[in-house]
């Protein structure tokens, strides 16, 4: 599996976020993304992603070209932004078992209980959303991750609010899902400590 | 490794069902906006015996477009929380990057909208209508136009909230927007009941309202689909 980018150009208003912009992650790898504020990190993740348009360039999928929000994209791709795309009204186990559907996979109530236990959710299986902490809510999405079978990971700033030990945690996952051959590209600001090929990129002084 | 990443089948019901039945847990949850959109129809409709005095023959005569009115601006009421709720926490993001095809989304929404709005405002329109002296064939026909149109209804206003979506004032935008398109949907809708009053047979109105219906669940879930991907972009 690879994932392919080349020239990509993206302008908002009248800045150039990128330009002529080309990367590839194999098989194994992960990207890291690094850049100040507003230097489009998360809009080059939103392109990969399928929910922003670039305005030149084009992104292949093991040499097949990707339309924005193909059916291929949408099948590969997990995005996790900035905001933890939980609803407030359900319980963790209710968001973790809704998100997954969507991602087009079914478990059975052990599962997604075990993996939100691995979070370090124990105990607060039932318990509404809208009561958790925000590293908390951030621990149902590093649930999610694990359980997740579409291969690119599509990462915004995945540490934040999480604690030390949260961040091991995810460090962990993302190191499994490159183990077994999973691409991950990451936006952040951190030093992951992941025993896996990482390749930097820094975003804003190139363009 | 093919094994590892393998992706289940994702057929279009599924896709249907598991955002039909998302969408109604959560309105379950939240049961106060349920209410509101079927208690603003039980008022607005008293008001009017209220303000027009006992006059029976008036009464009977406004019913059909009193009953139709306030069905429409309830259902208006109820849409713009649609999308914004689902835009806001991120929920719409993840729906559009989901490997079912987007219209299937937008079609379990739409049928969860209906089931949570126009469902329960057509089912409590008999006791409405009881208030304005209408016999038992003509709360029938009321009920029936309602539960053909309102789904039409929420079609159109779907529509309308996702392209409105993110806008600063969307809401009134949006009502600018759906209102006129609802004007053949209520013109068949209370045309049915008048009809049915003056003992003319109503299958024409019907009629209409049912190829409304069909023409809007083949056209809508498209239009909302490129809709909503113009507005997360």
């Amino acid at each position: 599996m690879t994932l392919t980018v080349t020239g990509l150009g993206l302008t908002r208003g009248s800045r150039q976020l990128f330009a002529g912009l080309s990367l590839q992650v194999e098989a194994g790898e992960a990207l890291v993304l690094r850049g100040a504020n507003g230097s489009g990190k998360t809009s080059l993740l939103r392109v990969l992603a399928g929910l922003t348009g670039a305005d030149v360039g084009e992104l292949r999928w093991n040499g097949e070209k990707w339309t924005v929000l193909c059916a291929g994209q949408r099948a590969t791709a997990l995005y996790l932004g900035h905001t933890d795309a939980l609803k407030d009204e359900l319980t963790a186990a209710e968001n973790l078992a809704e998100a997954l559907a969507f991602d087009g996979v079914t478990l059975p109530p052990h599962e997604i209980s075990s993996a939100l236990d691995e979070a370090g959710l124990a105990g607060r299986h039932q318990l509404a959303t809208r009561r958790l902490s925000q590293g908390q809510k951030r621990r149902i999405g590093l649930a999610r991750l694990k359980l997740s079978r579409k291969p690119l990971w599509l990462l915004d700033e995945p540490t934040n609010a999480l604690d030390a030990e949260g961040v091991k945690l995810f460090s962990g996952v993302v190191e499994s899902h490159l183990k077994r051959g999973g691409l991950a590209c990451i936006a952040t600001h951190l030093s992951l400590a992941i025993n896996a090929p990482i390749h930097e990129m820094s975003l804003g002084d190139a363009a | 490794m093919a094994g590892t990443f393998a992706q289940p089948m994702n057929s279009p019901e599924r896709g249907l069902w598991i955002t039909a039945s998302r969408d109604v847990k959560i309105g379950l949850r939240s049961r106060a906006e349920l209410v509101q959109a079927i208690m603003f129809l039980v008022i607005v409709v008293s008001l009017f015996p209220l303000a027009v005095g006992p006059d029976e023959a008036l009464l009977k005569r406004i019913a059909p477009g009193v009953v139709w009115v306030a069905a429409l601006l309830s259902v208006l009421l109820t849409l713009p929380r649609l999308f914004a709720a689902d835009y806001a926490d991120g929920t719409l993001e993840q729906m559009l990057l989901s490997p079912y095809p987007l219209p299937v989304i937008a079609a379990g929404k739409m049928l969860a909208h209906w089931l949570m709005s126009g469902l329960p405002l057509a089912l409590i329109s008999p006791l409405l209508g009881l208030q304005f002296g209408l016999n038992a064939s003509e709360l029938l026909v009321l009920m029936v136009s309602l539960m053909l149109g309102t789904p039409v209804l929420s079609m159109i206003g779907a529509i309308g909230a996702a392209l409105t979506l993110g806008v600063r004032g969307g809401s009134i935008l949006m009502a600018l927007l759906v209102l006129p398109l609802y004007v053949p949907v209520l013109i068949f809708g209370a045309g049915a009941v008048e009809q049915s009053m003056a003992s003319i047979d109503t299958t024409a109105n019907l009629s209409l309202l049912g190829a409304l219906l069909l023409l809007g669940a083949l056209s809508a879930p498209f239009a909302i689909a490129a809709a909503l991907k113009i507005s997360l972009d």
